[in-house]
């Protein structure tokens, strides 16, 4: 009893910075006697005894590396079956959401997603979830034998504890498989991932036109940034859909958000809301973004976004 | 291809959402509610289905309350051919897993060749109901599709779904089987006048919760909500653009400590 099971995710041999958060908040919540597992999908070599896993499970079947659901959902079934763990956690990646929604049917579970915290006040559960797209959080109640939950990136520091895990190869995937992941390419690379980047650069329908998202790229690339979208330019064909950020697309959590002709309807304001500090760059001192922002620079952006691109260069690089 | 679709009614994610006044709940009194945008995805997909395999049947299931009958109505007013409406009076946040045994129940005696979900509603966001289905129906599911092709003749299925990280899947599948879609699949169609016409005659089915063999008893319950809100306080730049840049900067680098 008392025992976490984490699911890890991998990419490019690397746990996934959203996994190691997991590590840390099962750290926080394990009781005295009870172990953090780890059921690693994919191939790492990374020391997960830093953040105080004592087990790591590791499986072989190439399924598995290249994220097929339904090889996962057996791998991480077969170890709730033996370790019967009080909780089980994953990054709340769409991959990471989507185990986590199968398991739940398959043990009976209790889940929730996305979540930000999770607290335990005298031996109860409760984890506080954005609902309503963020317009609302919501503390919720907890129970159940097994609980799982998928963590939000970007909502806690890491934690180290350093243990010395043991290492158990578990067997490739017995079970005839109904799907089969045919290819998984980096389409890509080394592009910083929206959800866990630590600053984003934004662009509105203030850019006028998709070509001119050349300013947004270059500002972006200046401070190591990834690039955001408000949904007027995705629906309208100027960014791709991966990009987008408001209630339909990604949540962001940056350090620094940077908002470029983008009015700041409610549908994107939820989006990025928790960023640390958001700046606008915006023609219009009415536009809404304003009243939900750190900094704002009332100007054109054609003018203001070359220039800033400029100063950051000189500051940052030299 | 026996085709079911499951849809959610939410509120218009234009709004603003506020609290009641004991803060049980959120205000629904003052709101205006849509098909969940991601169901809407999931909806034109079957009727483009329906269109590359004519003798196909696309029924439409939701839970809700008696209200929920517009997005059924929207559905068959698209192309759906039969809608289903599971009342439920219980409108708070829940587990989705009760959901998802309730629409199980109801899809398992009709057969289907697949089943088609949003890839989440954007009220409780649970992101659950699409994978359990899968699992409680005993079929694969793919999730966050933002390409499907289904072969009726075949019985198969591949969708494409692209992933944090860049990664971009293309993953194969039997039939019967669950897909979740994502934004990009498809753009949702308008109900055309004629359809709206239609849809106005056509009967939807109701089945109450209670006449269900599930357990509804919610493992998750409401300790509190809150609006979150975030204090700001606009320092407002204001000079020419260099001086500007300059200044942005300086706060951001002094005072902000972010780069």
């Amino acid at each position: 009893m008392g025992d976490i099971l984490v699911i890890a995710e991998t990419l490019d041999g690397e746990v996934k910075r959203n996994s190691l958060e997991v590590f840390t908040l099962a750290q926080q919540l394990k009781s005295e006697n009870g172990k953090i597992h780890c059921a690693m999908l994919g191939q790492s070599q990374a020391d997960l005894g830093r953040f105080g896993v004592e087990i790591v499970y590791r499986n072989s079947d190439v399924q598995i590396a290249s994220g097929n659901s339904e090889a996962a959902v057996n791998f991480v079934s077969k170890l709730i079956e033996e370790i019967k763990p009080e909780f089980v956690m994953s990054g709340a990646s769409f991959f990471g959401k989507d185990l986590c929604a199968q398991l739940s049917a398959r043990h009976n579970a209790v889940l929730l997603n996305d979540i930000l915290a999770i607290e335990s006040q005298d031996g109860r559960i409760f984890a506080t979830k954005p609902v309503y797209g963020g317009k609302v959080l919501a503390k919720l109640s907890v129970t159940g034998n097994i609980k799982i939950f998928s963590l939000r990136p970007n909502m806690l520091e890491l934690k180290e504890n350093a243990k010395t895990p043991q290492i158990r190869e578990m067997q490739g995937n017995s079970n005839r498989l109904k799907t089969a992941v045919k290819e998984a390419v980096q389409v890509v690379k080394g592009k910083i991932e929206l959800t866990e980047a630590e600053i984003v650069v934004s662009g509105g329908r203030g850019l006028k036109n998709a070509e001119n998202f050349k300013l947004i790229e270059n500002l972006a690339a200046t401070l190591g940034a990834a690039i955001g979208a408000s949904r007027a330019v995705v629906d309208v064909g100027w960014r791709p859909y991966s990009e987008q950020v408001g209630q339909t697309g990604k949540v962001v959590t940056p350090k620094l958000y940077i908002a470029i002709g983008i009015s700041g309807a409610i549908q994107h304001m939820v989006g990025m809301s928790s960023s640390k500090f958001i700046v606008a760059i915006n023609k219009d001192k009415e536009a809404p973004i304003f009243k939900k922002c750190d900094y704002g620079i009332v100007g054109d952006l054609f003018e203001v976004v070359p220039l800033l691109t400029e100063q950051f260069k000189k500051v940052l690089h030299g | 291809m026996n085709i079911v679709v499951c849809i959610k009614q939410v509120p218009d994610t234009n709004l603003q959402i506020r609290l009641n006044k004991d803060g049980s709940d959120i205000d629904r009194e003052n709101l205006s509610f849509v098909m969940s945008p991601y169901d809407e995805f999931a909806v034109e997909e079957a009727i483009r289905i329906k269109e590359q395999f004519p003798d196909s049947m696309i029924t439409v299931i939701t839970l809700g309350p008696a209200t929920a009958e517009d997005v059924l109505r929207q559905s068959l007013a698209m192309g759906a051919d039969e809608a289903i409406h599971v009342l439920d009076t219980n409108i708070k946040i829940r587990e989705g897993l009760i959901t998802a045994k309730a629409l199980a129940e109801v899809i398992r005696p009709l057969h289907p060749d697949l089943v088609l979900c949003g890839r989440q509603a954007v009220d409780d966001d649970a992101v659950q109901v699409g994978g359990a289905l899968g699992e409680l129906l005993g079929f694969p599911e793919l999730a966050v599709a933002c390409k499907a092709l289904i072969d009726g003749n075949k019985r198969n299925a591949t969708i494409e779904r692209l992933l944090e990280g860049g990664i971009k899947q293309l993953i194969e599948t039997e039939l019967p089987c669950v897909i979740t879609c994502q934004k990009g699949i498809n753009e949702p169609r308008y109900p055309s006048l004629p359809g709206i016409m239609k849809a106005k005659k056509k009967i939807v089915k109701q089945i109450k919760m209670e006449e269900l063999n599930i357990e509804t008893e919610s493992r998750i319950l409401i300790h509190s909500l809150e609006i979150p809100t975030i204090q700001r306080k606009l320092h407002l730049i204001e000079s020419e653009p260099q001086a500007e840049v300059r200044e942005l900067i300086r706060l951001l680098h002094d005072e902000a400590k972010v780069i």
